[in-house]
């Protein structure tokens, strides 16, 4: 088990996407954050405390959850249960800036789009994750990343965050060698 | 109940749900009643059941919900397929061992039926491969009115522990009123049935009463200081088959008026599973009053509905 | 066959201990722990024929029939004709002649097409050959006619079967009325259904003096009433059937426990409940409460219940695989029934001895017959086995206890001193050459 990101990276890199978000547009009035659940909602809540502190603005902020856009719902071991999704703004017009922990086959993201576009027209659509871990499956591309790392297919990144696991840390485990 | 699985192949009846089970599809309706409702969203649906088929097998008249299930299959993106009495061949005397050859051969994952025989759904899940949800069966169960009903009831209410809610009308002949007790009981709430002796079943009213039910003859008594009532619909074959003298009488001795409202709680709500006889059990007054619930049972219900089928569509029982 | 070491049950329900000789030959047969009965006597049982030969024929019914042990069964008369002339109790002879299998007594109808509005030749059906009248699967509604049919049976010396049912109360009821049916959201038979008319029955027994027997009495309340006109001295019998004696009306809502099982949570564990709305507990009378049933022990135990029979009525699936409300009512009872009370007393519920005679000189009394000496069936009373369509012999195959293991089973049964029925185990318990005295 490796560690990808100290407390003090996690930090660091939300502090520096926080910051390219607003460099990206210079009018802020028109961005809106949408972290998808669950860790992806707590990040987008620190981006947005992160741009309040910096810029001064409270920019809305929104939370998805993608299980009813999957495409492999048959293939998952357990039925999935739903969270809510909480977007209390029109989307139309927007800059919609989606907020993710990990980035890995892209599915996700494709989800997260579709659902998205079922609440209307977006200007644009932006992607910030932590972890970009490769391996795409479709053609998607993170906008800001905190950091990219390389794995194997069978690897494990797996992401704490203070909210939800009790501290900040990405860790990575490698997948078994088989002998 | 978040991360638990979803483990029943159908929804036949609620009498032998855990609380936690109940609890599950709740939450779940939580999460579908903003697909119907939020202004937020432009597209009125999700693509979760894409690609699935449901089939609709209505043996018995009914558009409410029917349609209820329609709309819901339909917010999640599923194809429908309407298998109803008109001029079908259930009509024209088929039996239900037959209609099942064909229902198997239609091949929808999901069937959601409604039939006059209690025991029909039991019936055609074990004969059929696909998930069956019981849209109603004779007197027996209407799981997801049970269901829609509870949720209802707590949106409205907050937490279920200790609240009295009565129930009624024509309990022998309820479906609704059965299922009602099985969902309502286990989240915590007290029921009070009331009804004519002639129609309650004769078990309940001799003291053999499921547990957190009470029975209580008298109208007035029994809502007095209730929490909600659940109106029960009478039908007009009850006063022709000697069960009750007259409905003008019943209308007066059980009928849901005004004044009968006043004794419940302070905003107690009022329920009614729909279609109603305004006049006999309720009052028209009461039925588009501040106190009732029905317009939004109807949305609630979809909700419910939708909940419902997702979890039978992507549990791996059912896959 | 020389059976040793058996132990061998007399009509009155007293048992010895030593050897017999069974069917033709002296072959020695280690027969420890086998039970020697004498051949159960069944005085209701349907065998559909003429009419309703996909449910049964005389043939099978006979030859099931000596799978559970009944040597002699009572053949209702409910067929298509009805058994209300000479020349078709004649006819029911002879085919049961021609099959070889257990005694068929017929049972004629009491009035003409069992139609309840005339009665029947009665002293003509006697003289041809029945044992007794009844026109069951229905009641005679007509208090007047009934009355006379009581009467009028005393000049044919028979006794009057009747099926206690008050039809207006029972109305459209497909099982018994209690907090099952109110559960199961399925109208009730209630309890007063058989009530009222057994009151109404012996209400007239006792203006008529007639020999009244009661069919398949179900409900501790008419046991109650059959006590009471024994004690006025009324020549009142009755029987309760093995099916009311084990199953509970819980059995429709998924119960598979034997009223004499432990309940939930009981170590062992208990049977697993089935499915509810199983149409083969669908019957009439109907399946009871738990407290009917213990009433219907305590009867047997008590007197009050002069025989024990099977109602056997057999149904093609057609009219069983249906929802609950349009399936035909019976159970298919005969080739399960022996092994269903021999558990009952293995738990204590009855006397071995008491079961016994109310198989045999119970039932034969009813009917004025002696139980024939030479009709004898061998028990092996702890083999099991399991409940299977394909394996019964009858073509009714509705019986809810399809899947269950039960334990008892008939090894041979003989009629006249003739073996006409032996599933070959016998055989394989052959004994050392000498027999012990």
């Amino acid at each position: 088990m490796t560690t990808l990101l100290s407390a003090d990276d996690v930090r660091r890199a939300i502090a520096r996407i926080a910051h390219e978000i607003v460099e990206r547009d210079r009018d802020p009035s028109r961005i809106a954050l949408v972290g998808i659940r669950s860790r992806g909602d707590v990040l987008a809540q620190r981006l947005h405390a992160a741009i309040q502190a910096n810029e001064g603005v409270d920019l809305p902020l929104g939370a998805l959850d993608i299980t009813l856009y999957r495409d492999d719902l048959t293939r998952i071991g357990h039925a999935p249960v739903v969270r809510t999704t909480e977007i209390a703004f029109s989307v139309d017009d927007r800059i919609l800036v989606l907020v993710d922990d990990v980035l890995f086959t892209g599915r996700t993201i494709r989800a997260a789009m579709d659902a998205l576009v079922d609440y209307g027209r977006p200007r644009a659509i932006r992607l910030a994750v932590l972890v970009d871990r490769g391996h795409r499956e479709l053609p998607i591309r993170a906008d800001h990343v905190g950091k990219n790392v390389p794995t194997q297919l069978g690897d494990d990144v797996r992401v704490h965050l203070v909210e939800v696991d009790g501290r900040d840390e990405v860790e990575l485990v490698r997948a078994a060698v088989p002998a | 109940m978040i991360g638990q699985a979803w483990t029943r192949r159908h929804v036949l009846a609620t009498d032998d749900w855990s609380r936690a089970e109940i609890e599950m599809v709740l939450e779940q309706t939580d999460v579908m009643l903003p697909v119907l409702t939020d202004p937020n969203r432009t597209v009125r649906r999700t693509p979760a059941l894409r690609g699935r088929t449901v089939v609709l097998f209505f043996a018995e008249a009914s558009t409410r919900t029917r349609v209820s299930f329609e709309l819901a299959a339909k917010a999640l993106s599923a194809d429908v397929v309407n298998v109803t009495t008109a001029g079908s061949s259930v009509e024209k005397g088929e039996s239900l061992f037959d209609t099942v050859r064909t229902l198997e051969a239609l091949g929808g994952e999901i069937l959601v039926m409604r039939h006059a025989a209690s025991g029909a759904a039991q019936f055609v899940a074990d004969r059929v491969t696909s998930a069956v949800i019981n849209a109603g069966d004779g007197w027996h169960a209407h799981p997801t009115q049970g269901l829609l009903d509870a949720f209802t009831l707590r949106s409205q209410l907050g937490d279920l522990a200790g609240k009295r809610i009565v129930i009624l009308g024509d309990v022998l002949h309820s479906r609704v009123a059965r299922s009602d007790i099985h969902t309502l009981v286990p989240l915590g709430a007290r029921i009070t049935l009331s009804g004519p002796p002639t129609l309650v079943p004769v078990a309940w009213r001799c003291g053999q009463l499921p547990e957190g039910v009470v029975y209580e003859p008298d109208a007035d008594r029994a809502l007095a200081g209730a929490d909600a009532v659940i109106a029960l619909r009478l039908q007009r074959e009850r006063q022709e088959s000697g069960l009750l003298p007259s409905l003008r009488e019943y209308a007066r001795a059980w009928g849901l008026s005004e004044e009968r409202v006043a004794l419940m709680r302070q905003g107690a709500p009022v329920l009614h599973p729909g279609p109603m006889n305004e006049g006999i059990e309720i009052a028209a007054s009461v039925a588009h009053g501040s106190r009732s619930l029905i317009e939004r049972q109807v949305t609630n219900g979809v909700a419910v509905r939708m909940a419902v089928l997702w979890l039978l569509a992507s549990s791996p029982v059912t896959a | 066959m020389i059976l040793q070491g058996i132990t061998r049950f007399d009509e009155q329900g007293r048992t010895t201990t030593g050897d017999a000789r069974v069917g033709g030959g002296a072959e020695p047969i280690d027969a420890r722990g086998l039970l020697l009965l004498p051949g159960l006597v069944d005085l209701h049982a349907h065998l559909r024929e003429p009419g309703f030969e996909d449910a049964e024929t005389v043939a099978t019914g006979a030859l099931a029939a000596l799978r559970g042990g009944f040597t002699t069964v009572c053949a209702m008369a409910n067929t298509e004709p009805a058994i209300d002339s000479p020349g078709l109790v004649a006819e029911l002879i002879a085919r049961a002649d021609r099959a070889r299998g257990a005694r068929v007594l017929p049972v004629a109808a009491i009035t003409r097409g069992r139609k309840g509005k005339e009665l029947a030749d009665l002293v003509e059906l006697a003289a041809a050959g029945a044992v007794a009248f009844s026109d069951d699967g229905d009641p005679v509604d007509d208090a007047r006619l009934f009355r006379s049919a009581l009467e009028y049976a005393r000049a044919a010396d028979r006794p009057v079967f009747e099926h206690a049912q008050d039809r207006a109360l029972s109305a459209r009821g497909v099982m018994h009325e209690g907090a099952a049916s109110a559960a199961l959201g399925l109208p009730g038979i209630p309890a007063a259904a058989e009530e009222a008319a057994v009151a109404r029955d012996i209400a007239l027994a006792r203006l008529t003096g007639a020999r009244l027997h009661l069919q398949h009495v179900s409900t501790a309340a008419s046991l109650e009433h059959v006590r009471a006109a024994k004690a006025d001295g009324l020549a009142v019998t009755c029987e309760v059937t093995s099916h009311h004696l084990a199953l509970t009306d819980d059995w429709v809502a998924g119960s598979r426990r034997f009223v004499w099982e432990p309940m939930r949570g009981a170590s062992p564990p208990q049977t697993p409940r089935g499915a509810p709305y199983d149409t083969n507990t669908k019957v009439n009378p109907p399946l009871r409460g738990e407290a009917d049933v213990r009433a219907l022990w305590a009867g047997l135990a008590d007197g009050t219940v002069d025989a024990i029979a099977t109602d056997h009525a057999p149904h093609p699936s057609v009219r069983k695989d249906v929802e609950y409300a349009e399936a035909a009512f019976g159970i298919s009872g005969l080739e399960t029934a022996l092994a269903v009370l021999l558990m009952a007393a293995d738990a204590e519920m009855g006397e071995l001895g008491t079961i016994v005679r109310a198989l045999t000189s119970g039932p034969a009394r009813v009917i004025g017959q002696d139980v024939p000496t030479d009709d004898l069936v061998v028990v092996d009373p702890r083999m099991e086995w399991t409940v299977s369509a394909g394996a019964l012999v009858s073509k009714g195959k509705n019986t809810p206890l399809s899947g269950r293991v039960l334990r008892g089973r008939v090894l041979m049964a003989t009629v006249g001193g003739e073996a006409r029925y032996t599933d070959g185990s016998l055989k394989g318990r052959r004994a050392e050459a000498t027999a012990s005295r």
